[in-house]
């Protein structure tokens, strides 16, 4: 149920840029392991080519050893779940209907659905706290609720890599809670974009910091989030404590040019 | 999981109201005949009357030809809203229908053929798979076939092929060929004939089960391109096959009835409305919904203004177009989004 990631030398090129050069990542079974850096440093199409969107131009991409780019796309649904950026879509689906699609890559295409099948579907619209909604149509919930709903759709995948783009967009502070507590504590390996840096120090076992593409600090959050790398990377002054109730690194951002430093 | 109940409802209304159609459009014209004689008529062993040789040679054909072309345009354009994830889309837009019409009138004004119910069908048929080549072609140059791809390729085509009949139609040197193309693309059931029925009836009895197996890839398809593929489906790939089927099939029935405008559109909508849009529940009642319109539709053009027939396509549209903006404000009015 928990995947070992290995990328090395992950590259994209596209109309002659290159969005991503020789990036090596792991993510070990059951970690939870986030990408953090600045809008435009490559979290989205890193994540784009480990859930099979983008082919890499270069490197290479291997689950459990075996190489990601060989499986085919129903092979590779069943291993690896993706919680796209939220999209309402043009037709009037319900939220059943879009998280029974998590189901999809473990059927043949013409087999109905079997009561299993339905059942793992409230057991995840239940785990999200959205069974109320499993009626509604889709694009009339709020942001947050489509967000949930489509957690559950993975959820229902039953991947052993979870890849969510910044799952906290558009939640309110008690969800964005939630559903990173819940991702942390699935037994599944999950990689995620986060922008949130506090998010990131709290919920990640590691952390990824992108820069233009590349990979400019790798660790856990205490040896990554250090006020040198946040100026540095987001050209930022920072104090960085460590939370006594949490033990896990916060961040304060200062107004420009009141310096940086660290309290312990 | 929309209701069951619900379900079965409107699927036996649709059965009920779809036998009271065939019942009504075979016993109505110029010869009224009771609906008890009808039913009689259509036992086996029945005895050869007058009444049996209007109803079984005459009106059958075309009542099953209505219902082959109604429902395979319904399906087919329930199928291509979803292809291309627009809900504008319908079974003409993607080039096929001017593929078919440039093919007819070029038969039409170059005589090839003795008899033009024979060479029309065919000229259209062929017409239509050369837009479906031009088409798949282009949407599939330099990589992968997108929706926005297949529309701008199957319009492209479509304005080039429409350009190219009226100009072929503008230089012939006969005026009927006008009124003949005219009437021809309009569409019409009236060239129903037990000899020609088959070939679009089979093709929709073939492909309507066919599309329904694919009903969970078709679903994967309404939540757009990645989420698609996240979910392991091959969108390009499927894509491709399912427009190539979709095309085959609306070149078989453009080729057998002319092009019937607005219930490949108008359909599924209501269908969506009805039941919802997974493929699964939805196909079936466009398909039912389908032929029912357009059996109704084809005794109104042909009872109306008798004996002359109104083309069916000016009717689909004349009553369909304000009971589609009907719909539409239904839905608003309950708050749902357009």
């Amino acid at each position: 149920m928990s995947a070992f990631l290995t990328l090395d030398g992950v590259g994209y090129e596209t109309g002659g840029r290159t969005l991503l050069h020789g990036v090596a990542l792991e993510a070990r079974p059951g970690e939870t392991v986030g990408l953090v850096g600045p809008n435009g440093s490559g979290k989205t199409t890193l994540l784009r080519c480990v859930y099979g969107a983008l082919r890499p131009t270069a490197g290479s991409l291997r689950l459990d050893g075996g190489d990601l780019l060989a499986l085919g796309p129903k092979a590779r649904a069943r291993r690896v779940a993706s919680v796209p950026q939220d999209n309402p879509g043009e037709f009037e689906l319900t939220v059943r209907e879009i998280v029974a699609m998590g189901r999809a890559p473990h059927k043949r295409f013409w087999e109905p659905d079997t009561a299993q099948d339905a059942s793992a579907v409230d057991a995840a619209l239940a785990r999200l706290g959205i069974a109320d909604l499993a009626e509604r149509a889709f694009p009339s919930l709020s942001g947050g609720e489509r967000q949930r709903a489509l957690v559950a759709r993975a959820l229902v995948q039953r991947p052993s890599l979870l890849i969510l783009d910044e799952p906290t967009n558009h939640l309110d502070i008690r969800y964005q809670l939630e559903i990173l507590g819940l991702i942390r504590d699935l037994d599944t390996t999950g990689l995620l974009a986060l922008h949130d840096l506090n998010l990131a120090a709290y919920y990640c076992d590691r952390l990824y910091v992108l820069k233009a593409g590349r990979v400019a600090a790798s660790g856990t959050p205490k040896e990554v989030l250090t006020p040198e790398l946040l100026a540095e990377i987001y050209g930022v002054d920072a104090e960085i404590a460590v939370h006594p109730a949490t033990g896990a690194p916060v961040i304060t951002y200062l107004p420009a040019g009141s310096g940086s430093r660290i309290v312990s | 999981m929309r209701s069951r109940l619900r379900y079965g409802a409107v699927v036996t209304a649709l059965l009920a109201a779809l036998a009271a159609a065939v019942i009504a459009a075979l016993g109505l014209g110029s010869v009224a005949i009771p609906p008890g004689q009808v039913v009689d008529a259509l036992l086996p062993g029945a005895e050869p009357s007058p009444f049996r040789t209007i109803i079984v040679d005459v009106r059958l054909p075309r009542v099953i030809l209505g219902a082959a072309v109604g429902a395979g345009l319904a399906v087919v354009g329930a199928v291509l809203q979803s292809l291309v994830r627009n809900r504008l889309a319908d079974p003409f837009l993607l080039g096929i229908s001017s593929g078919a019409s440039t093919g007819a009138v070029l038969v039409l004004t170059l005589g090839i053929g003795a008899t033009t119910a024979v060479a029309m069908p065919a000229g259209a048929f062929a017409g239509a798979l050369g837009a479906l080549v031009l088409v798949y072609a282009l949407a599939r140059r330099g990589g992968a076939m997108t929706g926005a791809r297949l529309v701008l390729a199957g319009v492209t085509v479509s304005y080039i092929l429409t350009a190219l009949t009226t100009l072929v139609l503008v230089s012939s040197a006969r005026p009927e060929h006008f009124r003949e193309a005219l009437y021809w693309s309009l569409g019409g059931l009236g060239s129903a004939r037990w000899d020609s029925v088959w070939l679009p009836a089979a093709v929709v009895c073939a492909a309507g089960p066919l599309l329904f197996a694919l009903a969970r890839p078709l679903d994967l398809l309404l939540v757009g391109e990645e989420d698609a593929t996240v979910l392991g489906l091959d969108v390009a790939r499927f894509r491709a096959a399912v427009f190539v089927l979709v095309s085959l099939i609306t070149a078989v029935l453009v080729a057998a009835s002319g092009a019937v405008g607005f219930i490949g559109l108008m359909v599924p909508h209501a269908a969506r409305l009805l039941v919802g849009a997974t493929h699964r529940a939805l196909l079936p009642v466009a398909a039912l919904g389908g032929a029912l319109a357009l059996i109704v539709a084809d005794l109104a053009a042909r009872t109306l203004a008798a004996p002359q027939d109104i083309p069916v396509g000016v009717l689909t549209a004349l009553i369909g177009g304000p009971l589609f903006l009907w719909l539409m404000r239904a839905r608003t009015e309950r708050g749902a989004a357009l």
